[in-house]
């Protein structure tokens, strides 16, 4: 029947473009990335702060942006961390029992999963406002840190879940309780995949706008404290984009290439870093 | 921590994770509240269907209608998930079954680092290639003079950018179909192709939809790279190549002026609290049609 | 045995690898017409792979290597290229588990008869009676046609199954452990329909529960390891094995 080959070879066809498509997309936003990046990149331009702000451009660099991004991240990823790890713990250790109250509290999980990350912004200016502080790294950080709390959970509760019952009735067994069986026991068996949530959170952190936007305000220095604004990389690339001027517009691209190489970085360190810690893992 | 005995810890322990857990549930509940309190000022003062509907925003004059930014987002929205996915639908099918499985090696890092690209990063992509494709190639292809800031630049780089979300789910539905339901079906004496197009497709068709869905909900609440394209222009658009303005994008362009009119800050929270029940009813009818398929399908 | 028009399958020097590891040695059998041959021995010893040759299904299994002639036909259906979809058309499966299409019930079997060029309405109708007849199925879905298969229970999904794989209008029916996820009640009805069947079928099943093969059986082809040990008629293979590993497994299993 011709007719029914032709439509599966154009088939075919199609799936292998759409496949190839993909790749070739990728590859060209890696291409223009790193052909703008490069070129503005330079030991000064990591080093140092910038000289002259949006009109100026005096010179200078990202630094403010780089230290600021690592700063603001690491802090939201161990706020979400510290809050995240008990909550997945806390459902698939002590309310192993309880299922009920384990579907609710899945369902408000599932519920915040994917809120969009502007309207935890706008939250986060209002809870500023009503709090009376000033755009922070503080403030930046905490909005952050709700942004990524979802995916932090989800990422460990997911892991956690893989644990046997086995292993939790062999804890109790050897006479440990319930929270020694979670931080101990289940915490090493799932290792790789904890520092995967942790990875993955903090790269969704570092690299997102629209939390740190209204919250974190932007300068061109290093901050001193926690009260001060504090200058994002992401939010680096946005407001100098569109400068005239080209030096300004050097360092947007330039946080554009460091960016992305940050997070790729983190992407493939996770993998590896993962594999490490496999050593003390049980396969059952 | 050492300092303490171990009845001490388990309950240090069990109150913090007691403490977390409440702050996490309240979560939403707390959202919901910031931002409707915020807002209440401009929901007080207007009526609900002349805020959401009506097509003039002038805050300068206390108008404030949501409308033409509303359809913007629906517009750009649509049209990605238009073009993401049938690409996906297809790319899923040719990796799962027509490839060998190291090619799979090759797509799921390719996939994670698309997933990677941070929104800004595609903004600046889009600036540099998309934009002027659509201006100097695509529109004169179709006779329209464009700047290239336009409806259809967003939708092109938000269909890249949720391409990782759909696929990955795609992938993993086409991969645990059983085996032997193809068997099944190759046995009567079909074509892979025929096997694939009534069989497998029919199999997938739940979670085809929930991929869909969840590429649909991440495009709608995209902000920064769909701001960096879509031209920012307060009107209704007339056709793709128009430049348009969405819910996102008007709460981030916006911020700045926010507290020098009045109400514009409540206006933007409400856009905020828009995007959050949207947000927050879409998950809902997820769950439930996810819940549902898991209890039909057994 | 050399009544080579008597056979529907003829299996020469059929080798399966995957990778390093050969799962399948040397195997020469043949399969006579219109009797019931149980390929019979312990998991792992190739006998799902063994059936999955004769319909080519290994082609979804790409790290498989296959040498050898499987003729069916007088075609050879290793080398049988595009003309396997056709050739399939030979032969029905039936699996361990039964997979019903995606579909209604009507669809199930509709499906299988659109592939074998069935178009009219009314043929489809009457056709789709005619199988589930065959399976002894009628009776109980005929009010519940455009039901979802899955909605019947494991036995009847089974029978459907059947229904479905002897609407192609095959010569031979190819099972592979039919009954092992049924309750005994299904299973003994799938063995009787197996008896019936044989008149007008080759059939060709798998399995590793020596009873079963002791109930059903014409011809036994005792597996193991990947090896043919001994074929032939029940009664000499199960009676009278001949070779010490078959003693071995039937003085086993009967424990």
């Amino acid at each position: 029947m011709t007719g029914k080959k032709i439509e599966e070879t154009v088939f075919k066809v199609l799936m292998v473009i759409a496949t190839y498509f993909i790749l070739a997309i990728l590859a060209i936003i890696i291409y223009t990335i790193f052909a703008k990046g490069v070129k503005a990149l330079s030991w000064e331009m990591l080093t140092s702060v910038p000289q002259g702000g949006y009109y100026y451009g005096k010179g200078g660099g990202i630094l403010n942006a780089i230290l600021g991004s690592l700063s603001l991240a690491f802090g939201a990823t161990l706020l979400a961390f510290l809050l995240g790890l008990p909550v997945a713990l806390y459902i698939n250790v002590f309310l192993v029992r309880r299922k009920k109250i384990v579907i609710v509290i899945r369902f408000i999980l599932d519920l915040i999963w994917g809120i969009p990350s502007i309207v935890y912004g706008a939250f986060g200016f209002s809870m500023m406002i009503f709090l009376g502080i000033q755009t922070s790294l503080l403030a930046g950080m905490i909005t952050v840190t709700l942004f990524i709390l979802p995916i932090m959970i989800r990422s460990m509760d997911e892991i956690l879940r893989t644990v046997p019952v086995g292993l939790t009735e062999a804890s109790y067994a050897l006479g440990s309780n319930k929270s020694e069986t979670a931080f101990r026991i289940f915490t090493r068996q799932t290792v790789s995949g904890i520092i995967t949530a942790i990875l993955l959170s903090f790269g969704r952190g570092i690299g997102d706008a629209a939390s740190v936007l209204f919250t974190a305000g932007y300068t061109d220095h290093l901050p001193n404290s926690l009260m001060e604004p504090v200058a994002t990389l992401p939010l680096s690339i946005f407001f100098q984009l569109s400068s005239p001027v080209p030096a300004v517009q050097d360092r947007a691209y330039a946080s554009a290439l460091v960016l992305t190489l940050l997070i790729l970085l983190v992407s493939l360190f996770s993998r590896g870093l993962g594999k490490r810690y496999h050593k003390t893992k049980i396969n059952f | 921590m050492y300092l303490l005995n171990r009845n001490q810890r388990h309950r240090v322990n069990s109150t913090w994770m007691i403490v977390s857990l409440l702050l996490v549930a309240s979560l939403p509940f707390l959202l919901f509240l910031g931002l409707y309190l915020k807002s209440f000022l401009l929901i007080h003062d207007y009526h609900l269907g002349d805020l959401l509907f009506s097509k003039v925003w002038k805050p300068g004059s206390g108008q404030f209608g949501f409308y033409p930014f509303i359809v913007g987002s629906i517009w750009v929205t649509l049209l990605a998930i238009l073009i993401s996915a049938p690409i996906c639908l297809l790319t899923a099918i040719y990796v799962t079954q027509y490839t060998r499985k190291r090619f799979l090696r090759i797509m799921h890092p390719a996939i994670d680092i698309l997933a990677g690209i941070p929104s800004v990063v595609y903004g600046v992509w889009g600036i540099l290639v998309i934009v002027p494709f659509i201006s100097n190639y695509l529109g004169p292809l179709f006779g329209v003079k464009t700047l290239g800031y336009s409806i259809l630049a967003a939708a092109f780089v938000l269909s890249i950018m949720i391409i990782p979300f759909i696929l990955n789910i795609l992938i993993e539905v086409f991969r645990t179909i059983p085996v032997e339901l193809k068997e099944a079906s190759l046995s009567l004496g079909a074509t892979q192709w025929e096997t694939i197009k009534h069989v497998l497709f029919k199999k997938a068709l739940p979670g085809i939809i929930a991929a869909l869905g969840f590429g649909l909900a991440r495009a709608f609440g995209e902000t920064m790279a769909v701001l960096m394209v879509v031209g920012n222009v307060i009107k209704l658009p007339k056709s793709v190549f128009d430049p348009g303005y969405t819910l996102p994008a008007l709460i981030a362009n916006n911020y700045g002026e926010m507290l020098s009119i009045p109400k514009y800050d409540s206006a933007l929270m409400f856009a905020a609290l828009i995007l959050l029940v949207v947000s927050l009813f879409f998950n809902l009818v997820m769950h439930f049609f996810i819940d549902r398929y898991n209890k039909f399908a057994g | 045995m050399d009544m080579e028009t008597q056979n529907s399958i003829h299996v020469e020097n059929l080798n399966v690898y995957a990778g390093k590891h050969q799962i399948l040695k040397d195997i020469n059998i043949d399969i006579p017409k219109n009797k019931i041959t149980v390929i019979l021995g312990p998991s792992g010893c190739g006998k799902t792979t063994l059936l999955k040759c004769m319909n080519r299904l290994t082609d979804l299994y790409p790290e498989l290597k296959v040498t050898g002639k499987v003729m069916i036909e007088d075609k050879n259906v290793l080398e049988a290229g595009e003309d396997i979809v056709k050739l399939r058309q030979h032969m029905g499966l039936l699996s361990q588990r039964p997979y019903p299409l995606p579909m209604t019930i009507y669809n199930n079997i509709a499906y299988a008869l659109r592939l074998r060029g069935v178009k009219k309405r009314r043929d489809m109708n009457k056709q789709v009676v005619h199988y589930l007849q065959m399976a002894s199925l009628w009776d109980e879905v005929k009010n519940r046609l455009r039901e979802p298969a899955s909605h019947l229970s494991i036995g009847q999904q089974q029978r459907l199954c059947l229904a479905r794989g002897l609407a192609v209008n095959p010569e031979i029916i190819l099972a592979d452990e039919p009954t092992s996820a049924l309750d005994p009640i299904s299973s003994q009805y799938i063995e009787e329909k197996f008896q019936q069947l044989k008149d007008e079928y080759t059939i060709v099943l798998v399995t590793h529960v020596l009873r079963q093969a002791a109930r059903i059986a014409d011809y036994v082809i005792f597996m193991y390891l990947g090896e043919v040990i001994e074929q032939g008629t029940v009664k000499e293979v199960l009676e009278n094995p001949k070779m010490e590993r078959t003693k071995l497994y039937l003085k086993g299993a009967f424990n």
